[in-house]
């Protein structure tokens, strides 16, 4: 099918919002991301002021990356891929504007209200209730056209891609919906409608299957539309994806327990949690694999092509952050890494390397068949991917690093049996893996500039019709 | 051409060609299997009685503490700091007695955290005084060389607001924390009493009322034995000044009751008793 066609027969408008504010939102989360950095690196630049406090900011950088980036990458590549995988146009166009816009005011009123102290005080869930009834809102609009758009498919099969995302857009609700149960004290204020043990397990809940459904099976699915598409080659094995969909769909969700290890959460649960995390392995390197294979015949493509390279190295990441996640669940190791930076570094690889880069991939894709055109520089699409990799593997071992060094100095014993280290002991040992953090954070926010610059000189150019048409095969 | 996709789709004799080929077929399917997990791994600690023992002393905060506890959350306090000690020898050098299930059950939203880029402060409470926490607050520098903590001078200069605090108590109360009718009425005298900006006037009621061994929500009463004497509340002017109540006076409030209020006994093992009985009803 030309491009030509494909403009006419789908809806790219609404993809094309979702691609350009997902990546204002990855400049804008990673700019944030770096000051919060910064800030525990050089404390002098919290300056006092309490909406730029780290306790306040850190959740704005959680939030834009993952809802705002992640968010709009999820919404935009959902919509390419479901009318290139159905070929049909999205159905119901209005709500599916009406997702997209609400997924907007919802981020932005995320960024509005979190520095001023307005939080629900739950990780990744900080939003207050009534950001959450727009965003739940969004997600059903986001529900309804989608679904739609399946049913109005024009062969039998539903492509696996589709699975995957389908997969999330049922579990990110009920864990959206019931880890966001509270009752209001007015606009700015809430309890949650659970407490104790009760509401950790809840909001580890929401908070691994926020990684495990809207960051690893959207993703994913993601990753099995463009991923072939960009290497032209077929998925590599269909058994295969049946396998790994239905254990990631069913193992996922029972893993959060392994975020309270030694807690008062009853301990039968925690080590179900710490089982099926073991268990998961599986089907997230049947992913892998299933990715990596797919580049049989296609390898040589890494040599020429930056954007074959992201996603590429994205599934390597992915590889090695579900191998690190099932060890760091098991109790043994969690009794070290937990509360440390070692979290935050396993949280980065899959954010960074997994997510970012997967995302970026299907960016550059996207923009370049939307628009049919090559990127104004390929050269600066390369500078990215080498700016971006630096930046997140700074980053990574510098959280391995500092997160390893504070579990041993807590738990270190001098042969009296005394602590030898006291807790103020580790922080000052933190501050070079602090610097450094910040620094491949830094990368990683320059390395998006380079790509804000690159897709706005993009459709510059074929605004003014100098642009070099699409060579790409397909 | 069908019969060969037909088996083409058969994956070890589960008809996968039908359910991809359909979309409430797969939909429903994802649908309830996504759910199983959760299910099993929450609603149970709802109904057993072990998961979440009995102790004695654990009581709701009492209005100022509740505002200090508003402000551990809207500064996002939880994020470099965790309050729940687990039952390492390191932690209990450090920290004290691992947290149990029964501290935080008042806690909407629980605040355990899940870093430690400051100390763990689940037994902050008495560890130090409040002029340590006024100059802390002020600059963690000043007196913890290494810190990489902010400064939080406004909490000092910003008045109490206390337009919420009623609807609070409410709120609560209408789940599960036993605030009564006199708590929410009086939780203006209360929390001026415990700022000790009404010259001691109200201590003693607000005594009675939190140090109280009887707690009722929702028809369901606990009482502590007779021989229990629950931990004093905490009164005074917290940041130093019994002039006015602020900010900084609810957060030390809060902090300074964090973990005080079980009496863990010697020859009890709090560890173990979590699978068997409750340690005391």
């Amino acid at each position: 099918m030309s491009s030509v066609a494909e403009k006419e027969q789908y809806n790219y408008d609404i993809v094309k919002f979702c691609v350009i504010t997902g990546i204002i939102m990855g400049v804008l989360g990673t700019l944030v991301g770096t000051f919060v950095a910064s800030e525990l690196a050089y404390p002098w630049l919290n300056m006092d002021i309490a909406e730029i406090s780290f306790g306040r900011l850190r959740p704005v950088h959680t939030n834009v990356v993952i809802f705002g980036f992640g968010g709009f990458l999820l919404y935009g590549a959902g919509f390419y891929m479901v009318q290139h995988t159905t070929h049909a146009r999205i159905r119901f166009e209005k709500i599916a504007w009406a997702a997209v816009i609400l997924w907007l005011i919802g981020c932005l009123a995320v960024v509005a209200t979190l520095p001023f102290g307005m939080t629900q005080a739950k990780e990744y869930h900080e939003a207050e209730w009534w950001i959450d009834i727009i965003l739940a809102l969004s997600w059903v609009c986001m529900t309804i056209t989608f679904l739609s758009t399946i049913a109005a498919r024009k062969m039998s099969h539903i492509y696996v891609g589709l699975w995957f995302f389908m997969t999330m857009l049922f579990m990110v609700t009920y864990i959206f919906v019931f880890n966001g149960m509270c009752i209001p004290v007015d606009m700015t204020f809430s309890y949650s409608a659970y407490a104790g043990i009760h509401d950790a397990m809840i909001q580890w809940w929401w908070g691994h299957n926020a990684v495990g459904f809207f960051l690893t099976a959207g993703f994913i699915g993601v990753m099995y539309y463009f991923v072939p598409k960009h290497a032209n080659r077929p998925i590599y094995s269909y058994r295969l994806s049946i396998l790994h969909f239905w254990s990631l769909t069913f193992l996922y969700v029972w893993v959060g327990a392994h975020h309270l290890h030694y807690t008062a959460v009853p301990d039968w649960t925690l080590s179900l949690g710490a089982g099926m995390s073991v268990a998961l392995i599986f089907p997230s390197w049947g992913g892998m694999i299933n990715g990596m294979m797919t580049m049989s015949g296609a390898w040589d493509k890494l040599r020429t092509d930056p954007v074959m390279r992201f996603m590429v190295v994205a599934l390597a990441f992915y590889g090695m952050s579900t191998f690190e996640g099932p060890l760091m669940g098991t109790k043994s190791v969690n009794a070290l890494s937990h509360y440390t930076d070692w979290t935050v570094g396993h949280v980065h690889s899959g954010a960074l390397g997994w997510n970012a880069m997967i995302a970026i991939g299907a960016m550059y894709h996207m923009i370049t068949r939307m628009w049919n055109t090559e990127m104004f520089s390929e050269k600066l699409v390369n500078m990215h991917f080498w700016v971006h990799l630096t930046g997140a593997v700074l980053y990574i071992t510098a959280m391995w690093g500092s997160g390893v060094l504070q579990g041993l100095m807590w738990r270190a014993f001098d042969e009296y049996g005394n602590l030898v280290y006291t807790f103020a002991d580790s922080v000052a040992a933190m501050h070079p893996f602090y610097a450094l953090r910040a620094l491949g954070g830094f990368l990683v926010f320059s390395g998006l500039c380079i790509m804000l610059y690159n897709t706005i000189k993009t459709i510059g150019a074929v605004k003014a019709g100098s642009n070099t048409p699409l060579r790409a095969a397909d | 051409m069908s019969e060969k996709r037909e088996n083409k789709g058969m994956i070890r004799g589960i008809p996968h060609d039908t359910i991809e080929s359909s979309l409430p077929i797969l939909a429903t399917f994802v649908a309830i299997l996504v759910a199983v997990g959760g299910i099993v791994e929450i609603v149970p600690a709802y109904y057993l009685d072990d998961a979440e023992p009995a102790v004695e002393g654990v009581r709701p905060y009492t209005p100022l503490e509740l505002e200090g506890y508003a402000i551990y959350r809207r500064e996002g306090c939880f994020l470099c700091h965790s309050q729940m000690i687990r039952p390492f020898r390191d932690e209990k050098e450090r920290y004290g007695h691992f947290s149990l299930a029964a501290e935080s059950q008042f806690d909407h939203n629980y605040q355990w955290g899940s870093k430690r880029t400051g100390p763990e402060l689940a037994r902050l409470g008495g560890k130090y005084t409040d002029a340590w926490h006024v100059q802390h607050m002020r600059q963690p520098k000043s007196v913890v060389q290494a810190s990489v903590m902010p400064n939080y001078l406004w909490l000092e200069t910003t008045p109490l607001n206390t337009s919420r605090t009623k609807a609070r108590m409410e709120v609560l109360a209408s789940m599960n924390v036993p605030y009564n009718a006199g708590d929410i009425a009086n939780w203006e005298a209360d929390l001026k009493a415990q700022a000790g900006v009404d010259d001691g006037e109200g201590e003693d009621a607000l005594r009675a009322r939190y140090e109280r061994t009887t707690w009722e929500n929702d028809g369901v009463v606990t009482q502590w034995t007779d021989t229990f004497v629950p931990t004093p509340i905490n009164v005074r002017a917290f940041d130093g000044d019994a002039s006015d109540v602020t900010e900084l006076d609810a957060l030390i409030a809060y902090l300074q009751q964090l973990g005080t209020a079980v009496h863990f006994e010697d020859g009890v093992d709090y560890y173990h008793d979590k699978f068997g009985k409750p340690y005391r009803k």
